[in-house]
């Protein structure tokens, strides 16, 4: 491989240093987070202290669609071009972004049975965040079904890019049709709907779930790599 | 060509091919996909009185009368609106100027039986004391 970058004796080197300031920053912004939203912040004026869920629920969706898009360029580096690295970095955070996906999905149910009177509706949203888990799942299993790990990728990452289609579904969801889901609070083109007192327990929660994100990421990788120099010493004995 | 170049190459038709594909479905199923029915949607279709279906909208202040167990009030999305009975629990969110989906049969025009209301939520979200102050200087906008 002519890219120093992508060679797993690189990742494994530049990580060794990165890993303890990754969890140092996750441990900080999850204190300064959960401090901010759990304690300090105002209640909502309408829905009391149950709109706290959100702090832990809006920043999981944030992640768990971030960690697919990355799950999906990752998939197309290793479909494409074949690099070791990227396959290792798409198997690692796959169930990352499906504990994501499941952790936005409780806790909206949690919120949603005492404001909206349900735990569960088949509207537009909700349904496309269950087709993110069953998508995770879904490379998961295509993966873990062929006996040779680098077949199973190749079908695995065909499968994440075809799902790709699901990332815009998500986001537009709330826009394109109706549902009982609200719209974006923050992420559209006026100003965010949102109180600056509200929004900053929020930011900091994603920090802590972005960087915990990238430990883990760094951890699952890098146990993976090694485990794959394992095999290959053995087969050579 | 390279074997990477082909992979390449047919991702990227893959990729158009069904990007285009998802396009036309989500667009003809566009009716279906709607979570509910607004009060004006339902004056244009004709719908049966069989069918279960869910309106959506605000609902209209000063409309609520509470009767034994009964519920009724007015939904309304600005332009038409229609009158609903509910017996049951009804959601902490539920109150006037709210939005609602309710759940149930058009039995009449303008009159519909509802099984189940479940409150919707807008994307506001403020302190109390921060909604207070609206409230005060009368910028507050209570029905969208």
């Amino acid at each position: 491989m002519k890219y120093r970058w992508a060679r797993p004796n690189f990742f494994l080197k530049i990580t060794t240093p990165l890993l303890p300031v990754s969890f140092i920053l996750t441990l900080l912004f999850l204190t300064g987070g959960l401090y901010l939203g759990l304690i300090a912040s105002p209640p909502d004026y309408l829905q009391g202290d149950g709109m706290r869920i959100m702090y832990v629920h809006v920043p999981a969706s944030w992640i768990a669609s971030l960690i697919y898009a990355f799950l999906a360029l990752m998939s197309f580096f290793a479909f494409v071009w074949r690099h070791l690295l990227a396959e290792v970095l798409a198997i690692s955070s796959v169930p990352i972004g499906a504990l994501f996906t499941g952790l936005s999905l409780v806790t909206g149910a949690l919120w949603g049975k005492p404001m909206w009177g349900t735990y569960w509706v088949w509207d537009a949203r909700l349904t496309s965040v269950l087709v993110l888990l069953f998508l995770y799942g879904g490379y998961w299993a295509l993966y873990k079904s062929y006996s040779r790990p680098e077949q199973g990728i190749r079908a695995a990452s065909l499968l994440a890019l075809v799902g790709v289609i699901n990332l815009p579904i998500i986001k537009g969801s709330v826009e394109w049709w109706n549902t009982l889901h609200q719209p974006a609070s923050l992420i559209k083109l006026s100003s965010p709907s949102i109180d600056p007192s509200m929004l900053t327990p929020l930011l900091l929660m994603a920090g802590a779930y972005f960087f915990y994100f990238i430990t883990l990421l760094m951890i699952r990788t890098r146990t993976e790599l090694n485990t794959r120099k394992l095999l290959i010493l053995e087969a050579k004995k | 060509m390279k074997p990477k170049h082909q992979r390449l190459i047919l991702i990227i038709l893959a990729f158009l091919g069904l990007g285009g594909a998802s396009f036309f479905i989500l667009s003809a199923f566009q009716e279906a996909l709607v979570f509910y029915y607004v009060p004006s949607d339902h004056c244009q279709k004709k719908m049966n009185s069989k069918q279960c279906i869910r309106m959506g909208g605000l609902v209209k202040p000063h409309s609520v009368h509470v009767t034994g167990k009964t519920v009724s009030f007015e939904i309304t999305d600005q332009k038409a609106s229609i009158q609903v009975h509910y017996q049951g629990v009804l959601p902490d969110l539920f109150r006037e100027g709210q939005g609602v989906v309710a759940e149930g049969y058009l039995l009449g025009p303008n009159l519909f039986e509802a099984k189940s209301i479940l409150a919707k939520h807008d994307e506001k979200y403020m302190p109390k004391e921060v909604a207070d102050r609206l409230k005060e200087k009368g910028i507050w906008r209570n029905a969208e």
